[in-house]
């Protein structure tokens, strides 16, 4: 990406967006939406270029043999059959695109999804560990509001669930609107300077 | 005078035949070009742009700009240093957003900086991608900052893989990889959701030295619970400035602060209006609302 159109485009492109914000013009509003329609045309194509690389990393890993390549054959496998079944027969119920989507690809998903439940546990277990005062002051916080979201707590003190409620509602939306401000204000540098072409480095430019 | 239908256009005729066009018309007129409703976000827009444009000039004169320490960030070169001398590869992910996220912005540009400390040290770099549109940038990225450090031909096609254009899928792909290859230093720095805590975990588990960074306060928790260093929100922006030093970048870095006095400044004189019950309150909330 060398030259000044990489960055007129995005000069440009950006300039409008920020105009369209503030315009309820019609004529501003229609070409947005359009602006916004060529992004998911512009990223349906994108797919092609990861299709390309998966590919070709997987095809030389079977060339080679290297270190478990076997897997490799399977995703060759998989990424074909899933294409010729979407392109051949389409995705509409009873296809086997569709069979082999709610058959094995969602059944995996959600397995990995479930394992976050173990991964969490494992890490508040590490997190909790009282070495510190910021860790002792963490635990007894976790605990208090652990205790207030369970039938439990409120046997033990009936006050827990409104202690657990207030320190998610004020200390904690506090300290996340913080972070909220913060985070937003370095976003709208990023953006700024991207429109005004001083961050190139998206582009491999310093 | 003009005529019509042989009659006389007489003013009163002129009239009737103008009120219901008039009132069609103004019930069809388009609005306007600017919606004066966002008159308060164009000002602080504009206040903003002036700002970023003044610190970056005066940095660009040689003001010196102090930025306090990101322990995360000092411990970047570090990390590689010790993957160099395990013989072991860099991780390095750019979040899972893609490329018109803010965060994985900022990710791809302190990409470019940690893939320049690799060509240097000569050690292997890995960066998976969730969509193709940051692969490719990630891809330029990389390749620049080889060729800039006068390796070009240690660059490797292979060191920028497209792995899913699924989370979890992604997720799997990743966390094989890194049981695998056991990565010296894993570095997450863009956009995450759920999977974070899944590739942080698996990370610390592979023995990995970990720096992690993002926007997203909901993510936040499992970054810190897994990880050796974390980027909190705004850090994760002022990494590139932390790590190149450019007065483009530290200049930009000033005009946040300046916002973030201005906004604290607000908050606490709404605050106190609102709790006093000031005449001029609601006035002052409305110069803050968005519409």
């Amino acid at each position: 990406m060398r030259g000044p159109l990489p960055l007129a485009v995005a000069f440009l492109a950006g300039m409008f967006m920020i105009v369209s914000f503030f315009s309820p013009h019609p004529a501003v509003e229609k070409a947005s939406g359009d602006f916004l329609n060529w992004v998911s045309i512009v990223s349906g194509f994108s797919i092609l270029l990861g299709v390309v690389s998966i590919a070709q990393n997987n095809l030389a890993k079977v060339k080679r043999r290297q270190k478990e390549w076997p897997y490799a054959v399977v995703l060759l496998v998989a990424l074909a059959v899933m294409l010729a079944g979407g392109v051949l027969e389409g995705t509409d119920s009873g296809t086997v695109y569709d069979a082999l989507f709610q058959n094995v690809q969602a059944p995996m998903m959600t397995t990995m999804f479930s394992m976050l439940a173990f991964f969490i546990a494992s890490a508040a277990y590490r997190a909790f560990r009282a070495r510190t005062l910021q860790a002792t002051l963490l635990l007894g916080t976790a605990v208090i509001v652990m205790l207030g979201r369970i039938p439990v707590g409120q046997a033990i003190y009936d006050g827990l669930p409104d202690l657990a409620n207030w320190i998610m509602a004020v200390p904690n939306t506090a300290v996340q609107r913080g972070i909220i401000i913060g985070a937003a204000l370095g976003g709208a540098a990023t953006a700024l300077r991207i429109v005004l072409g001083l961050e190139r480095t998206y582009m491999g430019r310093g | 005078m003009p005529r019509f239908g042989g009659a006389r256009w007489t003013p009163v005729a002129w009239l009737v035949w103008a009120a219901p066009v008039w009132a069609q018309a103004e019930a069809t007129t388009p609005p306007g070009w600017f919606n004066t409703d966002r008159v308060n976000a164009l000002v602080l827009l504009v206040v903003f742009c002036a700002a970023l444009l003044l610190y970056i000039r005066s940095a660009a004169r040689g003001k010196s700009t102090y930025i306090r320490p990101l322990p995360g960030l000092e411990a970047v070169e570090d990390g590689v240093g010790r993957a160099t001398e395990m013989g072991r590869p860099v991780l390095f992910i750019p979040g899972t957003g893609d490329v018109d996220m803010a965060e994985t912005l900022a990710g791809l540009a302190v990409l470019g900086r940690i893939a320049g400390i690799t060509a240097r040290y000569d050690t292997p770099l890995m960066v998976p991608c969730l969509y193709p549109m940051p692969l490719a940038a990630a891809d330029e990225v990389v390749r620049q900052a080889y060729t800039d450090a006068g390796k070009p031909e240690a660059f490797k096609s292979d060191m920028v893989r497209y792995m899913a254009g699924e989370s979890f899928g992604f997720s799997a792909a990743v966390n094989g990889w890194m049981m695998r290859e056991r990565p010296a230093t894993n570095i997450f720095l863009g956009e995450f959701t759920a999977e974070s805590l899944l590739l942080a975990e698996t990370g610390n588990a592979a023995g990995a030295i970990q720096i992690a960074g993002t926007a997203r306060p909901e993510q936040l928790p499992f970054f810190i619970a897994a990880c050796d260093y974390t980027l909190l929100g705004e850090e994760l922006y002022a990494a590139s400035a932390y790590l190149s030093k450019e007065p483009k970048y530290l200049g930009s870095l000033k005009a946040q602060d300046l916002f973030k006095v201005i906004l604290t400044v607000a908050i606490l004189t709404g605050a106190l209006a609102v709790t006093f019950g000031a005449s001029w309150a609601p006035v002052f909330q409305g110069w803050f609302e968005a519409s």
